[in-house]
């Protein structure tokens, strides 16, 4: 089988970040249970913070620069992805969400997403429900059931060991893995390489 | 090759006196910029035409006749007339009339407009827009070309016996191109009907445009018109000129800054790197729009948009000095140079009557024979 390609999105705004760290953290588990399974994968990293002004000025200009086409890219031609944002407002960022607003209609339509957010308290975790698979579901990507949230006690700072967090990420890791392994990459018809037939357009009316 | 400036008739408030003019002014001032621009020695000037504030152009035929009346040589046309939501009897009808009194200096650049709430203050919605482009437009042709017309579509009331007066000059209708910047469907309806296809790329890069292009060249010779390369294109172009580019640079700024559409978004450096902007020498425009060969082929057409954005009159007429004197001649003689025998100019009233003239002679000697 070829390689797979898992392109990591995170919204994570401050260096070093618990965001970033997370998205590493699902990155690796992913990665490594595609291995056991045989399977050849990598990942790209994009930050978002690093395409801030860029974004903003896709929304005003219509076009994403050369910098940011380039991270659009690698998100619309990986075989999974993995979002994570940090938790602001009971909501994802809103540097997250303006990344999948300049996407194209239709480009993340039957992907595979592994959706994660960070937050200071456990009691953000459900954003994750009610925000962020609301839209991954609008944009018709295939989103894995497991969602990881981690707030600052899974970091360890309550004493406690990180292993209700790794147990989740390993969870999340697996169906992820699994997404990826049953899907058939398509390819979408080109509307530029083949147009709708005009002879077609006019009986349509 | 075609040069000419094309603009959207805009009333923007000049950001560095805070100065906006009178919509009455703005109407004179497109007047005063389209004689100009015959004066100068450019080929064709476009009106935008546009249903709400801060743009003025509503009614384009009656401007394009004023200036028809006031213009002997400049070809009067649109960027755009709205297809979609204009009544097609009525294009037909308003464009043949200015045909007669322009001598047939008319052509007509079709569109779909961008605004979506004007969609229904003409009764129409905005999620019928490639049908209702394919449709009036279908109907537009018949209008043009055939005396009388019986019609029934998804759109507009059905046509019983109808003629649309006054007849086409000559019984040649005008020109079309379809401008797109993004839908696949226009550039396949103007490769369909063999008409012209115009890539206004003056706010994107020019990769999108590359592949719109070349979807329309290509189809323009499925469907028997020409070769790819014969197909008929129509470029935007946006430019801002002083002697020294520093000057340009620093005069131009605070309009680019303040822009309806770029501004307070990438930087002016960003924008004319990423898009056809040229903010500079008329050196540097030259040699920016001869790129434009390069990525998209021999074209027929050349627009530039020079007066947006609340840049003053005086400023405008000076542009176009430079356009004029400095820039066009310098293009049309690279590009004619460089432009294959077989690829054709963009067709006009003359050389379409022309080519209609020769098809009746032709008949005729083929009648003839078989007698």
């Amino acid at each position: 089988m070829s390689s797979r390609k898992l392109a990591v999105v995170s919204a994570g705004l401050r260096v070093p970040s618990s965001t970033r760290l997370l998205a590493d953290q699902l990155a690796a588990a992913t990665l490594r249970v595609l291995r056991e399974q045989g399977v050849e994968a990598s990942s790209d990293v994009i930050e978002l913070r690093d395409h801030a002004h860029d974004l903003t000025n896709n929304l005003l200009t219509g076009f994403p620069s050369a910098t940011l086409r380039g991270a659009i890219d690698t998100v619309v031609e990986a075989d999974g992805l993995i979002v994570v944002s940090p938790i602001f407002n009971a909501s994802y960022s809103g540097l997250f969400k303006t990344f999948f607003d300049v996407l194209d209609a239709g480009s993340l339509a039957g992907k595979p997403v592994l959706m994660g957010a960070t937050g200071g308290t456990a009691r953000h975790s459900l954003a994750l429900e009610h925000a962020l698979r609301p839209m991954f579901a609008y944009l018709r990507s295939i989103v894995a059931p497991t969602a990881v949230f981690a707030a600052s006690e899974d970091w360890g700072t309550d004493g406690g060991d990180g292993s209700a967090l790794r147990e989740r990420i390993d969870r999340a890791a697996h169906e992820l893995a699994r997404l990826i392994g049953d899907r058939h990459p398509d390819s979408p018809l080109d509307p530029f390489d083949a147009p709708t037939p005009f002879e077609q357009l006019l009986a349509a009316r | 090759m075609q040069f000419g400036i094309f603009t959207v008739g805009d009333v923007t408030t000049d950001p560095t006196t805070g100065r906006t003019p009178s919509e009455s002014e703005r109407i004179k001032a497109m007047v005063t910029i389209a004689q100009k621009a015959e004066e100068v020695g450019l080929d064709v000037f476009a009106t935008g035409e546009h249903h709400n504030p801060p743009f003025v152009p509503s009614s384009p035929t009656t401007m394009l006749g004023y200036i028809a009346a006031r213009t002997e040589r400049l070809i009067l046309s649109t960027s755009t007339t709205l297809i979609t939501t204009n009544d097609p009897v009525k294009i037909a009808e308003d464009y043949a009339m200015l045909q007669h009194l322009a001598d047939g200096r008319v052509d007509l650049m079709m569109g779909r407009g961008n605004t979506g709430p004007v969609y229904p203050w003409f009764g129409q919605d905005i999620r019928d827009g490639i049908a209702l482009a394919v449709e009036n437009y279908a109907l537009l042709r018949r209008l043009w070309r055939e005396d009388v017309v019986d019609w029934e579509g998804k759109f507009r009331t059905p046509l019983q016996s109808f003629t649309s007066t006054p007849r086409p000059l000559d019984g040649v209708p005008p020109f079309v191109w379809h401008g797109s910047i993004r839908s696949p469907e226009i550039a396949e309806q103007a490769a369909y009907y063999g008409d012209g296809f115009f890539a206004n790329h003056i706010f994107w890069p020019k990769e999108h445009f590359v592949r719109l292009i070349n979807l329309y060249r290509r189809r323009f010779e499925h469907y028997g018109h020409g070769a790819a390369d014969q197909a008929i294109v129509g470029l935007g172009g946006q430019v801002f000129m002083r002697r020294n580019s520093q000057d340009a640079l620093r005069e131009f700024r605070p309009y680019f800054d303040n822009a309806p559409v770029y501004g307070h978004g990438p930087s002016l450096e960003e924008f004319t790197e990423q898009t056809p902007l040229t903010v500079g020498s008329p050196q540097e425009v030259i040699d920016k729009t001869l790129k434009f060969r390069e990525y998209f082929g021999d074209y027929q057409r050349q627009l530039f948009l020079m007066d947006h954005a609340g840049l003053p009159l005086k400023t405008v007429l000076e542009q176009l000095d430079l356009l004029g004197e400095e820039v066009v001649p310098v293009l049309r003689k690279e590009l004619d140079a460089l432009r294959p025998a077989h690829v054709p100019e963009a067709p006009t009233h003359a050389s379409l009557k022309a080519a209609a003239d020769l098809d009746t002679a032709r008949q005729a000697d083929a009648e003839e024979m078989v007698r």
